[in-house]
């Protein structure tokens, strides 16, 4: 797999067909929605205190499709958990329009990896939860309710209890559930990170064509390649101990996208470069070969 | 049919009809256990009971002796040609028959207390049902709520439980005097006595139910902008209730098992009153009519409360309970309704 650059003739990531680089300088222009500045995250630990992100800043632009990967260790989940005030920030502010969060609140929906559909609300009545919280009458929350499973194809299941439903269709409801408050932007923790592969297939194709009907911003945690490269305008890629901002890619894939364009030369090129940014290169690991060696001499 | 299910396999369910075949069985066992010692002579029966007394003047009719002591006498007179005593192999008198303590479970409900303003039976075991039922009640009133608060926060569970986890090695029983001393002699120190009992477990066994609730549920509903009471009684209970209410199904057996030990607290009342009556009589087939009554109370209660638990929390299978589908024919949906 890690040969096949060498053989194949492929592009640099960084061009851009005029489509493709219209489309985000579009983006790019658009007002930011959430910033994250500085972020920082320590734990205490037995020998003081383990930094786990250190000075994250990264914006998102309004509209934008922004995944961020990185090695296990980096605290993706975290970043994203402290966008939406679930963890304590240790230092830095996260900016919602300009303005700094504390709390978690309606404006930054989450789905999360776990299914956390309410087990004892049905369908329709989970969606209705955060629109009864924020105020709305019962007849509008159902109104409302109603469409938003339509639009993710479950309205005919709206009576039914969670644990009727596959893993896939309720992480369509808890999509739904996030969407009807209207946040300001989609905080998405590795939502498909439970289900198998077709379903995943299936499941993002489904976040495509909500994302291009709905006007919202979306942050996606994943940590597969093909994924991050398939939904996003933009990819966050964050190393390990202590997090840190790696670098952010332009993904140079034209839209509207599907599977198809998993072989592109793109889409390959991109997923190589994330994957060499990701995984320690060839030279580091025979750097550690080199070590062991020594090592090994030594023990002799 | 199930013609080649096994008996025993780790972890695995058996079909219905064994399943409700062995719920017969297990109580069918003990039954058919009692009846054979009561009704096979050649398996206990170490007494026997005197018929006619012949000459012997040391028995009267009615007098039950050891079969040892029976031979011996019948020897005695044997050997001077005296008319022997006639007599039938028993169980001993606490050692009542099936078909006896049935009938006394009939009886002891029609049959007039001895003495001038007794309680009936019934009124005895309506007052045992009243004193369990106020204790719980006012345990679960504050052990239900400090459960919970204790599960949910970190501060609540560190000031409060310490000293539960302390208090809960007292044996309620020592209290007896004190509740006396403090609240009189009536039912107030027997509720008492309940009430301590139930009340430091019932916290803490709360607690950590509450403990095992998912929290990610409570992160989503945060995020779906649910402040702190939104999240405590449209969330963490909800979610915590089908297990709470289990808990608290095993809670009211506890209560149950403090119920004879608060009884005898100041004066003696309610079942435990009758049972001591009883086998000062040496009515021992009243005693056992009596022990039997709570068990069916208790297994009675417990039946009920889950088939309720099995409705209420019909969506835990993902299924609509009998009272949502008697509620949903009530009401015509809003489509119809418009």
């Amino acid at each position: 797999m890690m040969n096949m650059p060498s053989k194949l003739n492929l592009p640099s990531y960084k061009e851009q067909s005029q489509q493709v680089k219209a489309r985000l300088d579009e983006v790019k222009s658009q007002p930011i929605v959430i910033e994250v500045d500085k972020l920082v995250k320590e734990f205490p630990s037995e020998d003081g205190v383990r930094r786990i992100l250190d000075q994250v800043s990264f914006k998102v632009h309004k509209r934008e499709f922004l995944s961020i990967i990185g090695p296990s260790g980096c605290g993706k989940s975290t970043v994203i958990r402290m966008m939406a005030c679930l963890e304590d920030i240790t230092d830095g502010l996260i900016l919602v329009d300009g303005y700094p969060v504390s709390e978690p609140g309606a404006d930054r929906g989450m789905v999360f990896q776990k299914y956390t559909l309410f087990p004892w609300l049905t369908v329709k009545k989970n969606v209705m939860f955060g629109l009864e919280v924020g105020g709305a009458s019962k007849f509008d929350a159902e109104r409302d309710a109603l469409q938003w499973l339509d639009i993710v194809g479950l309205e005919p299941y709206a009576d039914l209890y969670p644990a009727q439903l596959s893993g896939g269709m309720q992480q369509r409801v808890a999509i739904a559930r996030a969407l009807a408050n209207k946040p300001k932007v989609l905080l998405m923790d590795e939502p498909f990170g439970a289900l198998d592969a077709q379903t995943r297939a299936k499941m993002q194709a489904y976040l495509l064509q909500i994302w291009k009907k709905i006007d919202i911003t979306i942050i996606f945690i994943t940590h597969d390649l093909d994924e991050a490269v398939y939904l996003s305008d933009r990819v966050l890629v964050l190393e390990a101990n202590p997090g840190r901002v790696q670098e952010l890619v332009e993904v140079p894939v034209s839209r509207p996208r599907s599977p198809d364009q998993f072989l592109s030369p793109e889409f390959l090129t991109t997923k190589i470069h994330l994957e060499e940014l990701i995984h320690p290169s060839a030279k580091e690991t025979q750097d550690e070969f080199e070590v062991v060696k020594m090592v090994a001499r030594e023990a002799d | 049919m199930y013609k080649h299910e096994k008996w025993f396999r780790f972890g695995k369910d058996l079909s219905p009809e064994r399943v409700r075949g062995l719920t017969i069985a297990s109580f069918m066992l003990p039954l058919i256990l009692w009846s054979a010692i009561s009704y096979i002579p050649a398996l206990w029966h170490p007494e026997v009971q005197i018929n006619e007394t012949g000459d012997s003047i040391y028995f009267d009719a009615g007098d039950r002796v050891d079969v040892e002591t029976f031979a011996l006498e019948n020897k005695n007179l044997a050997d001077s040609d005296s008319i022997p005593m006639v007599g039938k192999r028993v169980n001993p008198v606490y050692f009542p028959a099936p078909h006896e303590v049935t009938k006394a479970f009939y009886y002891a409900f029609v049959t007039e207390p001895r003495r001038d303003g007794e309680p009936w039976f019934h009124e005895s075991v309506a007052h045992s049902v009243r004193v369990v039922f106020w204790g719980f009640i006012l345990s679960s009133l504050f052990g239900v709520p400090l459960g919970i608060l204790c599960g949910v926060f970190t501060t609540f569970s560190k000031l409060i439980e310490p000293f539960v986890e302390f208090f809960r090695y007292f044996p309620a029983p020592v209290f007896g005097a004190l509740a006396v001393a403090i609240l009189g002699i009536n039912d107030a120190p027997k509720v008492a006595i309940i009430f301590i009992g139930t009340f430091f477990q019932q916290v803490l066994v709360i607690a950590n139910t509450t403990r095992t609730v998912d929290f990610s549920l409570v992160e989503a509903a945060q995020t779906l902008g649910a402040k702190p009471g939104r999240l405590l009684f449209k969330v963490v209970i909800p979610a915590v209730l089908p297990k709470l209410y289990m808990d608290m199904r095993i809670l009211l057996g506890w209560a149950w098992t403090y119920l004879i030990v608060a009884e005898v607290v100041g004066t003696s009342t309610g079942i435990s009153w009758f049972i001591n009556q009883q086998a000062k009589y040496r009515m021992f087939e009243n005693v056992y009519a009596a022990i039997l009554v709570l068990g069916f109370i208790g297994l009675g209660t417990d039946m009920i409360l889950a088939a309720i638990g099995r409705q209420l929390f019909a969506w835990e299978g993902g299924r609509k309970s009998v009272f949502s589908r008697l509620f949903s024919k009530t009401v015509p949906a809003p489509a119809e309704a418009l």
